[in-house]
């Protein structure tokens, strides 16, 4: 395995599947009618499974009803159906005529029937729109636009439009475990798990897919995404699936969680991110949403009861990190973060990422200036955090093979135990939150900031937090000399921390300490009209956006990198 | 409940000392029992006299020397051995232990993995300093863990007096087979699923029992014994809280429950470590008399240090840890604790 990060992987991947018929998304596309009937019949099980007890399905239908009209009142999006309120109009007259005692049906059918109508509705509005002409369409401008916008700029200026030079996989290396994530996509299932830091993820990880040679992963995007035309576009096309993160009622988290279980047990790749959403401090995730986690964990169980053979149909989790110098929202996010430090109450929208044009700006400098973006691909892993090997098998710590059938067996039979199942989930997600670091892949940018920003803390350590980014930028300045004799001690303390294989480092953390610290200076932010971290007319440091420099900062986190420095 | 007097697969309990005997006579009243033993002059006494220390066994216990019938036959394991020499057995269990393996454990220990050039260290991080479920989870497969832990003296098991203890892990599953398994007519079974302050509890009990011996050593009577209880377990309870437990296991029976018991059993090695401090003997001397180690006093080691590295005022564990390794006399840590200035009784209990 090769973990010092220093160099990446640059060549043609062939699709490991040859023709797109073989795609599981497209089988998938093929049968939805079938497919989504499955799902609706499936939720409805679970649903009334856990809501024996008499009249608490009703009660839970009640409850879903009231907080949709209350959404509908409160948080109303263009995108929504305009049937919205008619539907749920009916559906509490239908209630009220249950609750005064109808005359002939009886009150159990109606029950149910009601209930389908909304996980029928829930889970047709979940579905996907894959459609493989137009994933080939959206492909081909991904990559087309992109090399052509790289060389116009990159080479020799707008004459060169036609230059083939330089292509994507300049600006965005991929790097780790990529052979074995083709073959655990042609053994088994996989579910990637990569870190989110900006809106700009989805797009790239579909584009890393393509590049790798992998058939189309299913995923679960934001609905808000869906209200930026551009974005809509892509994600249709790509095999999105939506997520309206409003809708915090039982009956629609079950019928999503199971839309993606259904989706895993016959075989389809999945991309979720598992911090939810964008990280607005700018820290890798470390408490993560383990719902379709537990999915997946559901659905290996399937598997297995289901299909005597272990080696069909594993399911394997791949970490994936992506590192940007620059990330677009940075200071809107980091502005939500400090305002509801730890309780995100309701949905915050920045104004960074709200329409198309933004957008296309936004890549437009991304290319033409070039930013370097790096994608990590982590060692894989079965769903009890073990590590598979390159064929797919679970492996201790020793070498051992492990028959991940073990972990479901009681009394030498697999059983369904969800709690025990839940406590495997909450543990895996603890092994993700490890992998997540380790193959985090440390910026120049990222030391830079690190180190100002741990500077400043010491200088004020009698301020908190807040005290602290209120200081005003005029008084802050921090002389070279005691930057870089920081910096140098950052320097080797992350240099160690990547021998002991706990973080990757970017090949421009090499050499020169001065010729380091100038690469991270010129990156830092590099795009925000307030730079985190320049240097003024004297060579010593200052900051234009404290917050922002805080956000860079926290990239580093976690690593007990505070205690050296 | 299984309405089956035995189970087909025999249980098996790991570690033939006092507690662990006391543990396979209970679980023989419902299931075959294999209890393994390292030393095998120990294994053949269990076999040819039915004895173990010292107590009579039930007709269901089988001795066994090999650690990997124990592995194959049981589904269920109970290692109660030394926090010394727990994680090496579990290394060499481990090539027979697989995921489907229950292990509910009942060593009341901790267990430092550092390198030997940082023994010296003075202060340890939780990173380096396992708890025994940790333990087996960081050296086996085994991930279904739980641990036991309440006032069980194995004394007055062995004689079949009414008791309880408390099996916590993070699975259902693992408590309902331990409550199956060990509950009966006299012996109550509760259940938790804070595994961490479960275990914490017993573990750091101990410490606040070597310091009730010290008292009793010294003279003094029920009124020292309960500030020494009362305040020793608001101490223990902010250094488990510092080391991963919540406040709820150390205000329940395996806390407060298991603390009463072992301050004030005088037949507690721990207590007796105290005692025998008290009347001037020094550590080397009673360690090295005693059959059966006294976790406390490596407790006493690793928990200043942690404490140390935490910042958690913890005054008793300070003195006992002078009294033990820099020569303070039991009467100069007393004084100094009788001047020290506590002014809060309980401010716990809002956090």
């Amino acid at each position: 395995m090769q973990l010092s990060g220093d160099f990446y992987v640059k060549k043609k991947y062939d699709p490991i599947l040859p023709g797109s018929e073989d795609w599981p998304v497209v089988q998938l596309s093929k049968n939805r009618k079938q497919f989504i009937e499955s799902v609706i019949k499936e939720s409805i099980a679970v649903i009334t499974a856990s809501h024996t007890e008499n009249g608490s399905l009703k009660e839970e239908i009640e409850q879903t009803r009231f907080k949709e009209t209350l959404r509908i009142k409160q948080n109303p999006w263009h995108i929504d159906p305009e049937d919205d309120p008619v539907f749920w109009s009916e559906i509490k007259s239908r209630l009220l005529k249950i609750s005064i005692g109808n005359n002939g049906v009886k009150q159990e059918d109606e029950i149910a029937d009601i209930l389908h109508e909304i996980v029928a509705r829930y889970a047709n509005e979940i579905q996907g729109n894959f459609r493989r002409s137009w994933y080939k369409l959206a492909r081909t401008i991904v990559k087309f636009g992109f090399k052509r916008l790289l060389n116009t700029s990159r080479v020799k200026g707008f004459h060169s439009i036609w230059s083939n030079e330089v292509t994507l996989q300049d600006k965005i290396q991929i790097t780790g475990e990529v052979d074995q994530l083709r073959t655990l996509a042609k053994k088994g299932t996989v579910i990637m798990v990569p870190t989110h830091f900006s809106n700009l993820d989805s797009i790239l990880i579909g584009w890393v897919i393509h590049v790798l040679g992998l058939p189309p992963f299913i995923y679960g995007a934001g609905l808000n995404l869906f209200k930026i035309s551009l974005f809509a576009y892509f994600m249709n096309s790509l095999g999105a699936y939506k997520v309206d993160r409003r809708k915090k009622n039982l009956i629609y988290r079950e019928t999503l969680k199971t839309y993606s279980k259904m989706a895993t047990i016959k075989g389809c790749h999945s991309l979720f991110f598992p911090g939810g959403t964008r990280s607005r401090s700018g820290k890798i995730e470390k408490k993560l949403k383990l719902g379709l986690l537990g999915s997946a964990m559901e659905a290996q169980r399937y598997n297995l009861q289901n299909n005597g053979n272990e080696e069909e149909n594993k399911v394997f989790v791949v970490p994936v990190v992506i590192n940007y110098h620059f990330v677009l929202e940075a200071p809107g996010l980091i502005n939500d973060y400090l305002q509801a430090k730890g309780q995100e109450k309701y949905y915050v929208d920045d104004d960074s990422f709200t329409n198309s044009y933004k957008i296309l700006m936004f890549l437009f400098k991304f290319f033409t200036k070039g930013s370097d973006i790096s994608v990590s691909i982590g060692q894989g892993l079965d769903l009890f955090g073990n590590y598979v090997d390159e064929r797919g098998n679970s492996i201790d710590k020793k070498g051992r093979r492990i028959n991940i059938r073990d972990y479901f067996i009681s009394n030498g039979e697999i059983t369904k135990d969800l709690q025990r199942e839940r406590e495997y989930t909450r543990r895996l997600g603890d092994v993700i939150v490890k992998e997540f670091h380790r193959n985090n892949r440390v910026f120049s940018s990222h030391l830079v900031a690190f180190t100002a920003f741990h500077i400043l803390k010491k200088r004020y350590s009698h301020l908190d937090l807040y005290d602290l980014l209120r200081i005003p930028r005029e008084e802050i300045i921090i002389s070279y000399e005691e930057f870089k004799k920081s910096f140098e001690i950052a320097l080797q303390q992350v240099y160690r921390l990547n021998e002991e294989q706990k973080v990757l480092i970017d090949s421009h953390l090499r050499g020169d300490p001065d010729k380091v610290i100038d690469h991270g200076l010129h990156n830092v932010g590099m795009y925000h009209s307030k730079r985190p971290l320049i240097k003024n007319k004297d060579g010593n440091l200052i900051t234009h956006d404290l917050n922002a420099l805080f956000y860079y900062h926290n990239r580093l986190s976690g690593y007990g990198l505070e205690n050296t420095v | 409940m299984d309405s089956k007097i035995l189970s087909e697969k025999p249980v098996g309990v790991i570690g033939a000392g006092s507690f662990g005997t006391a543990i396979a006579n209970i679980l023989a009243e419902k299931s075959k029992v294999m209890l393994y033993a390292r030393n095998e002059a120990v294994v053949s006494q269990i076999e040819n006299e039915g004895v173990s220390s010292g107590q009579k066994l039930h007709e269901n216990v089988k001795g066994t020397n090999e650690l990997k019938e124990i592995a194959t036959r049981c589904n269920i394991l109970f290692p109660i051995v030394p926090s010394s020499n727990f994680r090496s057995l579990i290394k060499d269990l481990s090539e027979y232990l697989n995921p489907y393996h229950i292990l509910i454990h009942g060593t009341k220990g901790m267990d430092v993995s550092i390198p030997s050039e940082q023994n010296e260290a003075t202060k340890l991080n939780r990173d380096q300093v396992k708890t025994m479920s940790e333990i087996i989870q960081d050296e086996s497969l085994v991930v279904r863990v739980g641990c036991l832990a309440g006032p069980n003296l194995a004394r007055e098991l062995a004689d079949l007096q009414p008791a309880a203890t408390v099996v916590a892990s993070h699975f259902d599953e693992v408590i309902e087979e331990g409550i199956r398994l060990l509950r009966n007519d006299r012996f109550q079974v509760y259940g938790s699923r804070d595994l961490i302050g479960v275990e914490l509890c017993g573990v750091l009990k101990n410490i606040i029992a070597i310091a009730s011996g010290a008292l009793n050593g010294m003279g003094y009577g029920e009124n020292a014994r309960a500030l020494l209880i009362s305040r020793g377990m608001v101490e223990m309870i902010y250094l488990g809280r510092a080391l991963g437990g919540n406040t709820e296991a150390f205000i329940g029976l395996a806390g407060v429950g298991d603390l009463v018991a072992t301050c004030s059993s005088t037949l507690s090695r721990n207590f007796s470590v105290g005692y025998r401090l008290a009347k001037g003997e020094n550590l080397t001397q009673i360690v090295d008399s005693m059959e059966e180690t006294a976790e406390g006093i490596n407790t006493i080691r690793i928990t200043k240090k942690l404490a140390n590295f935490y910042k958690v005022r913890a005054p008793i564990l300070e003195m006992l840890y002078k009294v033990l390794f820099e020569n303070l006399t039991v009467e100069e840590a007393l004084q100094y604790l009788m001047k020290y200035p506590f002014n809060v009784d309980i401010d716990f209990l809002h956090t």
